[in-house]
């Protein structure tokens, strides 16, 4: 399957390469965009990336392993990030992501982000998402729920099912 | 009783108030930026003159205002640090990449009066002859990035921003770059890195000065969110008006940013060191004390790189006296005002005046290994200290949180924590070190009793409770 | 033998301007120190700690720092404790001691005054009074606790390592380091033998994450195909793709590699670096003539690198040239004198060839020389054309040119067939007249050394009509096979002599092996045949050759082989 990119976002892009003096400053807005329609940052979206902006794609590539919000294959639909640092912690994150976890028939054990088989979910511990005055905090996809109770949890993940 | 003092945070919980620019002028917005660039320049009393962008720069440091990102060093100073005969551009950073674990201040200011901020950017720009700024936003507040580039389209349409700002000639455009989860941004060299497009590895100072070799290599300034806002006030008040706030060298307001084991987890703003640590958790208008039955067992100050605090310390503090002397006198923990110069005396730091507070139900190693496993987590590797030693401490608290601890893993942290700290390229080093030091320190106890207890344990035959690796979520292979 | 001409001093030149100098103490020793130092580009930048305390024959020792990289400041093992004279506020002056000596505020932690802060020696300038503390016990401190670092997740397989031996881990675990290690967790696994292009294999275990190589690769080969991947503990050395790092100087990267991280595929896994002996010498393959190190062991050549010379190829080589030994050791090697397809000796092939030489007419001998001999045997070949009233020439050898090493002249001594007179204007011009003088039966005797003649307009037709056909050569082609009188000769690294790059540079070439067989360095046979044609001698060792060579050349007026130096020197061209 070849790589393409629609002209709109292309069209996108370029305006935001406008915004920098220097065409490499662009690169994490790029892979915010490319990720937003793709799902995730594919070798070719590396690639496509440098050749827009001149750069070499090992360029790319060490942004995209560095910055741990880009991902390097498709994830659910519904993404549940639960903050795992000290406030939230203090408030239950742990066994908030065990909820989401258990119910989802996902390891909550494992650290890296877990995809349920039929890609409806991902559920992922992050650090600390700056809300810790409304700990516990989820942020689904790009929606921030706070004080998360065990039924708001199961909510996110009924909501999640609809889609 | 101890009450807030709302400068910055005023409208923000006012029902009505949107981050519109509609709702923004109607309460008073972009006043300040009007009256700045109207003023007239300044005459010394030795005959020079200041140009109205100087007197600015002048009235900052005039101001005290001490930058509240984390490192309380004064604005006008940082400010006065650029240089200006280079020829090359100056740049303008606003910090907007708030991520270290307890502070949720900025997040408030970004997503609800987001145009308070960039009349404090405006103003700051243009006192420094900036044309080009950003704001470098965390990549989790995707809503922050929205709202902020709809308050920037506002600005521009009212003549606030673009070309020929209120008809002064004047250009400046502000842009918004997103992060994309790295708390090292957060480090203004890292920070700068990362707008280039890189990895946000902070840079060697010597040479990398921002003020100097910043943004493209060019003179940079990197002010936080808050640090910015403050700008405007200052400008609305006076100088001389806004240094009464507070208490000296520890000037203005500060939004403190309170969690943890409290009743009234939230933000206040306060004036700085007119608040005592004491009252921020336990009056009723503040953190409104502990649950019930719970006792405080200790305070994590100023964000969770900021050293911890025992319930029950007693600090020794200069202060002055009514005879104009200075003197040692003591404070209990509770009653340090929550400043810059108090916290630092205490050993500690009021950082990025996150309060995290810790009953006596908390486990002091559990805790650490949380914060531990973070700090592991954010090191960018780029240096040996902290890529090889951030791990370490997280892998060593995890064993002790996981019944694999041994007596003598509180002199084993501490030798780690001591050979990061002062070593690393950047802050960070000390941001992993400090809460390890302090918490073997503080509560060594609990840290040899933990060690002994699974070394008991393990000798009747119990099986750790071994996960497979600590902060395995950046490590593919 | 006269005695040498001992050349006039030259006309005093304009005394340089003097250095500006900087007081710092170094261990505690005064040293005045220049204010500035080249940087990895030479500019003039301000003298770092690193250079000053190796004006006081310092060393600092260092991972991530290079003279010849950008500064990565990342490894951390040059921090060093220091001070500074403290500074009365008001007066801006120094605070003195009772005995009158400036007073020393140690740098320490703001946060902690009782612990000493370092600072990176290898980035932080030297001001005036400082006090460099590079083997104090904090400065000490630091290094070991560096050195653990390293090492905690450093898989420790030095038995099998080709490092070991020149590993600054090992050496600095040695000198700095300490024998234990508190570490008791579990190492992070990182891949190993990674492909990383076709002449580099990578581990990243052992990778120590100085950056050397991406820096190298990015800011001198202009090939920025290296990079970190992933965060922390766990970043790891990689490129986009494996096995595409292919430019034609991705083996710098093994030598700048201070670790085993990055081999030669080339050397991996063949010899133990302490068993190498090393030679001093120059890379033949094009006319940058940068300067080697070849590797040897009882007489089979394992490895050539760069050897640092700032006036040529700095610490860099290309691949193409570093990989261009083999050739050295190969079984067909001409071993064997012979005569019209006789095995004799050199002493019957030399006195048949002189005293057939000698009666030739003038006119009837030609003499076709290659620029990758020695500029000794050059001379000698052109003083017996003299003799000889031979036409001679050389044979042309051009290819792609670089941005970095690599020149389109690609043989090693163009210059010296010039300067000798073998070839006077554009080489390769006499070959057709030749050509056609060995046609038209006017030239009846041919000397070819180093060349195959046929590939270069001469045809095997034309060869087979010659009376005599004298030639040298190291490996067997279509112009030995037809010799008369077959001399196996010597490769580069099997004599001594000098070769001079295409900007004027005379270097030296340093005997590593020994020939295979009967094969002989050419100018010690020719300097035979010189003898046996002209009646000259004087000059059986390569010193007094090159010395009276220099005495009878104009452009190497004044030199003298012992004046040259490891590093050569330059000459007018």
């Amino acid at each position: 399957m070849s790589f393409s990119v629609p002209s709109s976002l292309e069209a996108e892009l370029d305006e935001l390469t406008t915004h920098y003096p220097v065409k490499r400053s662009a690169s994490l807005m790029f892979l915010h965009a490319l990720q937003e329609h793709f799902g995730y940052i594919s070798k070719e979206a590396m690639e496509w990336t440098a050749s827009k902006l001149e750069l070499q794609p090992i360029n790319v590539f060490e942004l995209v392993t560095f910055y741990p919000m880009f991902r390097q294959e498709p994830l659910g639909k519904t993404h549940i990030k639960v903050c795992r640092t000290l406030s939230c912690a203090l408030q239950g994150s742990a066994e908030l992501r065990e909820q989401f976890c258990k119910r989802l028939g996902l390891d909550s054990q494992a650290h890296t982000a877990q995809t349920t088989p039929d890609g409806k979910f991902t559920v992922e511990f992050v650090e600390c998402l700056a809300s810790c005055g409304t700990a516990p905090v989820v942020l689904v996809n790009e929606s921030l729920y706070q004080m998360v109770s065990p039924a708001a949890a199961d909510e996110i993940l009924r909501k999640g099912n609809l889609k | 009783m101890a009450e807030q003092f709302k400068l910055i945070t005023k409208h923000l919980d006012e029902p009505g108030f949107s981050p519109d620019i509609e709702c923004y002028l109607q309460h008073g917005g972009y006043a300040a930026l009007r009256k700045a660039v109207a003023s007239p320049s300044r005459e010394l009393a030795d005959g020079k003159k200041l140009s109205p962008q100087e007197v600015l720069r002048e009235d900052v440091k005039a101001s005290g205002l001490r930058g509240r990102g984390g490192a309380g060093f004064s604005a006008g100073l940082k400010w006065s640090f650029v240089d200006r005969r280079s020829g090359k551009p100056i740049y303008l950073i606003c910090n907007a990449d708030e991520s270290e674990p307890g502070t949720f201040k900025d997040r408030q200011i970004l997503h609800r009066d987001p145009h308070q901020l960039i009349e404090g950017m405006i103003l700051s720009c243009w006192a420094n002859d900036v044309k080009l700024a950003y704001i470098y936003i965390r990549g989790e507040m995707p809503e922050g990035a929205r709202l902020l580039n709809v308050a920037l389209k506002e600005a521009r349409s009212k003549g606030f921003l673009g070309k020929n700002i209120l008809g002064t000639g004047y250009d400046l455009e502000i842009h918004v770059h997103r992060g994309a989860g790295a708390y090292i941004c957060g480090e203004e060299t890292g920070l700068i890195e990362s707008l280039e497009g890189k990895r946000a590895y902070p840079r060697i100072k010597p040479p990398y000065f921002p003020a100097i070799l910043g943004l493209y290599m060019c003179p940079t300034i990197v002010n936080n969110v808050e640090t910015l806002c403050h700008v405007t006030h200052i400008v609305n008040m006076g100088a001389a008006e806004y240094a009464k706030l507070g208490t000296p060298n520890n000037t203005g307001t500060r939004i403190v940013s309170l969690s943890g084991d409290i009743n009234r987890p939230g933000y206040y703003e306060i004036e700085v060191g007119k608040v005592t640590l004491g009252q921020l958790i336990h009056d009723s208008n503040f953190g409104g004390g502990l649950k019930p039955g719970r006792s405080l067992k200790a305070i994590i100050p100023g964000g969770s790189s900021s050293k911890v605090l025992k319930a029950g310390e007693v600090f020794k503090l200069n202060r002055k006296g009514p005879d104009g002397q200075m003197s040692k006198i003591d404070v209990p923990m509770l009653d340090l005002p929550y400043d810059f110069d108090s916290l630092q005396q205490a050993g500690t730091m009021s950082g990025s005046s996150a309060v995290i507070v810790l009953d006596d139900s908390r486990s002091m190693v559990k805790t650490l290994g949380n914060l531990s496993e973070f700090y592991a987590h954010e090191s960018c590797g780029q240096c040996t200290p902290c890529r090889e030693g951030a791990l370490w401490l997280a892998k060593a608290t995890h064993r002790l949180t996981h019944g694999e601890g041994r007596k003598e893993d509180t002199a084993y942290l501490a030798h780690i924590a001591q050979n990061i700290q002062g070593r690393t390229i950047c802050a960070f080093g000390e941001a992993a070190a400090w809460p390890v030091l302090s918490f073997v320190k503080k509560f060594k106890d609990e840290f040899d009793a933990q060690g002994a207890a699974d070394e008991a344990a393990r000798a009747k035959g119990a099986q750790p409770t071994h996960r497979p690796s600590p902060v395995g979520t950046l490590n593919p292979h | 033998m006269s005695a040498p001409a001992i050349p006039a001093p030259a006309p005093a030149a304009p005394a340089p301007p003097p250095v500006e100098t900087l007081t710092v103490k170094v261990n505690g020793k005064t040293l005045q120190v220049p204010k500035t130092h080249p940087d990895w580009q030479g500019r003039p930048q301000p003298t770092t700690m690193l250079q000053a305390a190796r004006c006081g024959g310092v060393d600092i020792p260092h991972y991530c720092y290079h003279d010849k990289l950008p500064i990565a400041g990342n490894c951390r093992m040059c921090l060093v404790e220091f001070g500074t004279p403290m500074m009365d506020p008001a007066t801006r002056k120094p605070i003195l001691n009772e005995d009158g000596t400036p007073k020393i505020a140690k740098s320490v932690l703001p946060y902690e005054p009782g612990t000493p802060r370092g600072a990176i020696s290898c980035a932080t300038p030297i001001s005036p009074g400082m006090e460099i503390y590079a083997d104090s016990p904090a400065t000490k401190q630091m290094r070991e606790s560096v050195l653990e670092s390293l090492l905690i997740n450093h898989p420790l397989d030095c038995t099998i390592c080709d490092q070991a031996g020149e590993c600054k881990l090992q050496e600095y675990s040695v000198d700095h380091g300490q024998a234990g290690s508190h570490f008791v967790e579990a190492k992070v696994h990182k891949p190993k033998a990674v492909d990383l292009g076709p002449r580099i294999v990578l581990d990243d275990e052992r990778c120590i994450l100085c950056t050397r190589c991406i820096r190298f690769t990015k800011d001198i080969a202009g090939d920025d195909a290296l990079g970190i991947v992933n965060r922390g503990s766990y970043n790891t050395i990689s490129a986009f793709q494996t096995g595409k790092f292919d430019n034609n100087y991705t083996l710098n990267t093994v030598d700048l590699c201070p670790v085993g991280a990055l081999t030669s595929k080339d050397f991996r896994f063949k010899m133990r670096v302490w068993f190498l002996k090393e030679t001093k010498s120059l890379c033949t393959g094009c006319g940058t003539g940068c300067n080697i190190t070849i590797g040897s062991r009882e007489g089979t050549i394992h490895r050539f690198e760069p050897r640092d010379n700032d006036a040529v190829n700095g610490p860099w080589m290309c691949d193409t040239g570093r990989l261009n030994y083999k050739w050295i050791g190969r079984p067909d090697r001409l071993t064997e004198v012979r005569v019209n397809g006789q095995k004799v000796t050199w002493a019957t092939a030399i006195k048949d060839i002189g005293s057939r030489l000698t009666r030739a007419s003038s006119g009837s001998v030609a003499l076709i020389a290659s620029a990758r001999q020695t500029t000794e045997e050059l001379f000698l070949l052109k003083s017996l054309a003299t003799r000889l009233g031979a036409v001679t020439d050389s044979v042309p050898r051009e290819g792609e040119a670089d941005h970095l090493l690599v020149n389109a002249d690609r043989n090693p001594n163009t210059n010296g067939t010039r300067l000798t007179g073998i070839a006077f204007t554009e080489a390769g011009m006499q070959l057709p007249l030749i050509a056609a003088g060995i046609e038209a039966g006017t030239i009846r005797t041919l000397i070819v050394f180093g060349e195959d003649v046929t590939k270069h307009g001469i045809a095997p037709e034309l060869l087979a009509k010659l009376e005599m056909l004298v030639v040298s050569d190291i490996l067997p082609n279509a112009t030995t096979a037809l010799a008369t009188h077959l001399l196996p000769g010597a490769s580069h690294a099997e004599k001594r002599g000098t070769f001079i790059s295409v900007k004027g540079r005379l270097q030296k070439l340093t005997k590593a092996i020994e020939s295979p067989g009967d094969a002989r360095a050419e100018w010690e046979f020719l300097h035979e045949l010189v003898h046996d044609v002209t009646g000259r001698n004087g000059f059986t060792s390569i010193e007094g050759l090159f010395n009276l060579m220099a005495r009878e050349t104009p452009a190497f007026a004044g030199l003298e082989w012992a004046n040259i130096g490891d590093k050569g020197v330059d000459v007018k061209i």
